[in-house]
């Protein structure tokens, strides 16, 4: 029996054979006999009446099977139930179909069904509907003003919710500061572009039930959610998230179209499949982002902040998807970063546009709060003449004061954040590249170097505080043979639970990595789950696997002491066989367990143990992780073009125990290339009547290589005290640090033109605005 | 109106009836069930449909498969040989080249054409040898690496 050591090795992925042979089946891959082709029709106003739907026309074409609107789904189907706050939040019922009103551009009206992909195109061009458009609610912040133009005229206001956290003796705490510093930024509405668009097929069975392929990442609150809202129990219903070409957030819900698919397939007892174009991905599946903050932060001479205050205008969009209304309240939660400030409050204002709903995009709420937080970190520095590391240093949260209770009512469990950030100093040489920069400025180049210092919340989470089931399920089946099956409720997307979880499970039993196989995201072979997201699917779903192998090996033992003739309190499980505790001769290997737990030739019948080698575990945990660390980036930007160039970025960072190296540094670098796109690149860009200027991949930038480096990393090893693992997640770290890393390092770069704030993303065309408007006096 | 056409892909020879208006990645993936080629975009931006057509890379979403009457077209399934993989499949294996995996094949083509070209290409010249692919996940920095692998240049 090989003993493995494969916690923290690093190994190549289970998933990738299969990837790199073009072998694997996404949901276009799916094929059935008597496909038919579902399209929907999209409504190209953001906020408009629906008057009368003429699908004649549609309906004539040869080919053409049914065309379903409002009227035909809206006795078969619920309104789609929305994420909400509590009693008070305003409603946003959604059909799968509109009814009465569009609130904004791409909302599905019709769908039509044919026997051809392309057919079903040209007959969704061919459905007349008649609107009757509105006034469109678009800037957040005018959607606040009483004469806006309302997304729900019943409701007589925009203001979807407000919701407080924090210290109420806010205004006392800065009054009583020495300083007190006033900001506001803009954190950009974002689109999340997974490359596998969303797509859904779904197989009527006879039973009256279906089984759906949809890309996801909860298949099991999708599974629930669709068997409630089309009346079907759920025992009926069985969901597959097959591969899944990546999700960002943006596959962390239930969409209209998958309602919307199982009622057509349903009606026509065919089955019917829907894939979602890159237009139709632009406008219809949820955006990120999308906050305005303004803080206030109340400072002492000698640099300790004292008292932070902030207000978050929230965009919500039109609707309320799974978490909509939540995911700023995650921005107040983590307002205090890394920093022990003792005063924090934050109001948010979640405010209905006539735009697609937002909702979690990596990070979720996190990014932003990192976002206000760090920029006025560096803006305060320099208001105040003090170094920015330093500064930052002086307010951490220091190693013996954890666990920390922050003024937003939350708990870190573990941290110690200085040994990061002086690392990333040391990797980014800030001392030499302070010279540099002097001597750079003199020759009329603008170097400028930008720190970030991040803490976020992970692992969600305990479900109580979380409104909703938030434990993960594993599962550890042991086959005769002695291979191992596990199964995980963490569907994933593209992360790589093949290979953690198997690495994880080989050392704990220890067994060959090769011998064991991880299963998931089919809901009628996984009795639990609830996904991926959130960076939860280790810490929780690990942490369930560590469970279920520790009975693994309980019961090993039960069954090896009829096996050795010896009392289970004697033996000992290690390097994947037990023997009796000093008589190490006296052992017997795993394969043979397994064999015995199979085939009960030795364990007699009235030994009280059940056949079989196998367990289940939920962990339903009770506090959320907080990984950290510290990123530094340094740029040059042209003064005459306004182009920034990134010299060289750093990311040190600390997500507690590490399973599987490789992967842990892979979702960072895809987290900071994401983070990067945010402040330089990407942006929704809307005009007044609320249509998507940047609804293409030709107008919206998502980063390709060129654009840019490749990543210095490096790592602080914290464990966690909240689980078994001591693991911490990482899946999202990149996208919350790398944004304000970038953006303060280019507003140092532009110091000597007396900029202190660009907006993102800072396109060469805004930089060069700013660098004009401040040579010039601001004339331009 | 179909029209009949007559192609190899990956070797064999094929023929197919397709509308006029069919594109080529379409006429690959549900006529001919070669569904590793995927569809990522429909304005050419993302790369993920990325075939070799007479040994050129082409986004097989804005080719019609009538123009690919008479062509050789290579896809990500033909690329291993009796079981073993192509060298640049195994160093995006090696070096975690990928992660949610759906644009590893229009990558790879890419890839293989960007070191047809250029067998020791500079780090530059890699990064802009993949621009017009768009992967989501791995910010570039393993596919870089699995190049400079596959190119035998090593890190």
């Amino acid at each position: 029996m090989a003993i493995s050591r494969m916690i923290g090795a690093t190994v190549r992925r289970k998933e990738d054979p299969r990837l790199i042979t073009g072998a694997s089946s996404y949901v276009d891959d799916i094929r059935r006999v008597d496909l038919l082709y579902l399209e929907f029709v999209r409504s190209p106003y953001a906020h408009a009446r629906i008057g009368t739907i003429d699908f004649s026309r549609a309906a004539d074409l040869e080919g053409v099977i049914d065309v379903i609107t409002h009227d035909d789904i809206k006795d078969a189907v619920a309104p789609i139930p929305a994420g909400s706050l509590d009693d008070d939040t305003l409603k946003a019922d959604r059909h799968p179909l509109a009814h009465g009103k569009v609130r904004l551009v791409g909302e599905a009206v019709a769908a039509v069904i044919a026997d051809d992909r392309y057919i079903a195109r040209d007959a969704a061009q061919l459905v007349d509907v008649e609107y009757e458009p509105l006034k469109a609610a678009v800037d957040v912040e005018k959607a606040m003003e009483a004469d806006a133009p309302m997304v729900w005229e019943e409701h007589g206001t925009n203001i979807a919710y407000r919701y407080h956290v924090g210290s109420e003796d806010i205004d006392d705490a800065l009054q009583k500061a020495d300083r007190v510093f006033s900001y506001r930024y803009v954190n950009q509405r974002l689109i999340p572009n997974p490359m596998e668009t969303r797509g859904v097929v779904v197989d009527p069975q006879p039973d009256g039930g279906f089984t759906m392929w949809t890309s996801t990442q909860i298949p099991h609150i999708v599974k629930n959610r669709i068997a409630e809202g089309l009346s079907i129990p759920e025992n009926q219903v069985r969901i597959i998230a097959p591969e899944v070409g990546g999700g960002f957030g943006c596959k962390l819900n239930v969409y209209a179209e998958e309602y919307a698919t199982a009622f057509a397939a349903l009606r026509l007892g065919r089955p019917v499949k829907w894939i979602e174009d890159r237009t139709e991905s632009f406008i219809a599946t949820t955006h990120g982002r999308g906050q305005v903050n303004y803080i206030e932060v109340g400072v002492q001479a000698d640099g300790q902040i004292v008292a932070l205050k902030t207000k978050i205008i929230a965009d919500l969009g039109a609707y309320h998807q799974l978490f909509t209304p939540a995911i700023p309240t995650l921005s107040a939660t983590m307002m205090v970063g890394p920093y022990a400030i003792p005063s924090a409050y934050t109001e948010i204002f979640g405010v209905f546009t006539n735009k697609t709903p937002t909702d979690a995009y990596r990070g979720a709420g996190r990014p932003e709060a990192t976002y206000f937080l760090e920029r006025a970190m560096d803006q305060v520095a320099n208001d105040m003449g003090i170094d920015p590391v330093e500064f930052r240093r002086r307010n951490f949260i220091r190693p013996e004061q954890f666990p920390y209770e922050t003024p937003t009512e939350t708990t870190y469990d573990s941290g110690d954040y200085e040994p990061a950030l002086d690392r990333a100093l040391e990797l980014i040489d800030y001392q030499g590249f302070l010279k540099e920069q002097g001597t750079s400025r003199a020759e009329g180049r603008y170097l400028g170097v930008g720190f970030s210092s991040w803490v976020e919340i992970c692992g969600f989470g305990p479900s109580k505080d979380m409104g909703m089931a938030m434990w993960e399920s594993g599962t550890v089946r042991v086959e005769q043979s002695g291979k191992v099956t596990v199964l995980t409720g963490a569907s994933p997307h593209g992360q790589g639970q093949e290979t953690t979880f198997a690495q994880l499970v080989a050392d704990d039993l220890g067994v060959p990595f090769d011998d064991i196989v991880v299963l998931h995201g089919d809901t009628a072979l996984i009795n639990y789950g609830v996904g991926t997201f959130g960076s939860r699917a280790a810490v929780v779903g690990g942490t369930a696997l560590r469970m279920s192998t520790d009975k693994i090996k309980e019961k090993a033992k039960l069954i090896a002491s009829h096996m050795l003739e010896a009392s289970p309190d004697d033996l000992v499980y290690e390097n994947g066989a037990v023997s009796v505790r000093g008589a190490p001769t006296r052992s017997v290997p795993f394969d043979d367990i397994a064999a015995e737990a199979h085939e009960f030739q030795v364990v007699p019948g009235d030994s009280g143990i059940e056949p079989g080698l196998e367990a289940t575990s939920l962990f339903n945990p009770a506090n959320w992780t907080f990984p950290f660390g510290t990123h530094a980036v340094t740029v040059e930007v042209d003064s005459e073009t306004g182009e920034i160039e990134l010299l060289k970025y750093v990311a040190v960072d600390d997500c507690g125990r590490v399973l599987s190296p490789m992967l842990v540094d892979g979702q960072r670098h895809g987290g900071i290339a994401q983070g990067i796109g945010q402040a330089l690149f990407e942006g929704a860009v809307y005009d007044d009547s609320g249509q998507l200027l940047s609804g293409s991949l030709m107008d919206y930038t998502v980063p390709v290589a060129s654009q840019l480096l490749s990543f210095v990393l490096d790592r602080t090893e914290t464990p966690s005290p909240e689980n078994l693992l001591g693991v911490k997640g990482i899946g999202e770290a990149g996208t919350i640090a790398a944004t304000p890393a970038v953006v303060n390092a280019v507003v140092n770069a532009l110091t000597p033109f007396g900029i202190t704030d660009i907006e993102m993303p800072m396109t060469p065309q805004r930089v060069w605005k700013a660098i004009r408007a401040a040579d010039d006096g601001g004339r331009l | 109106m179909k029209v009949s056409i007559s192609l190899n892909v990956n070797g064999v020879q094929k023929i197919a009836d397709v509308e006029p208006r069919m594109l080529l990645v379409h006429l690959l993936r549900d006529q001919f069930g070669l569904t590793g080629t995927h569809i990522g975009c429909d304005t050419s931006q993302c790369g993920a449909c990325t075939v070799m057509i007479d040994g050129r890379t082409a986004k097989s979403c804005t080719v019609l498969a009538v123009q690919a009457e008479g062509s050789d077209i290579a896809t990500i399934e033909g690329l291993a040989k009796d079981g073993e993989l192509d060298r640049v499949q195994e160093e995006f294996w090696n070096e975690h080249g990928l992660q949610c995996g759906f644009c590893t094949p229009g990558m790879i083509m890419a890839v293989k054409e960007l070191l047809d070209r250029n067998p020791n290409p500079s780090e530059q010249e890699i990064r802009h040898g993949v621009d017009g692919n768009i992967c989501r996940c791995t910010g570039y920095h393993n596919i870089v690496k699995a190049v400079q692998a596959a190119a035998g240049a090593g890190i």
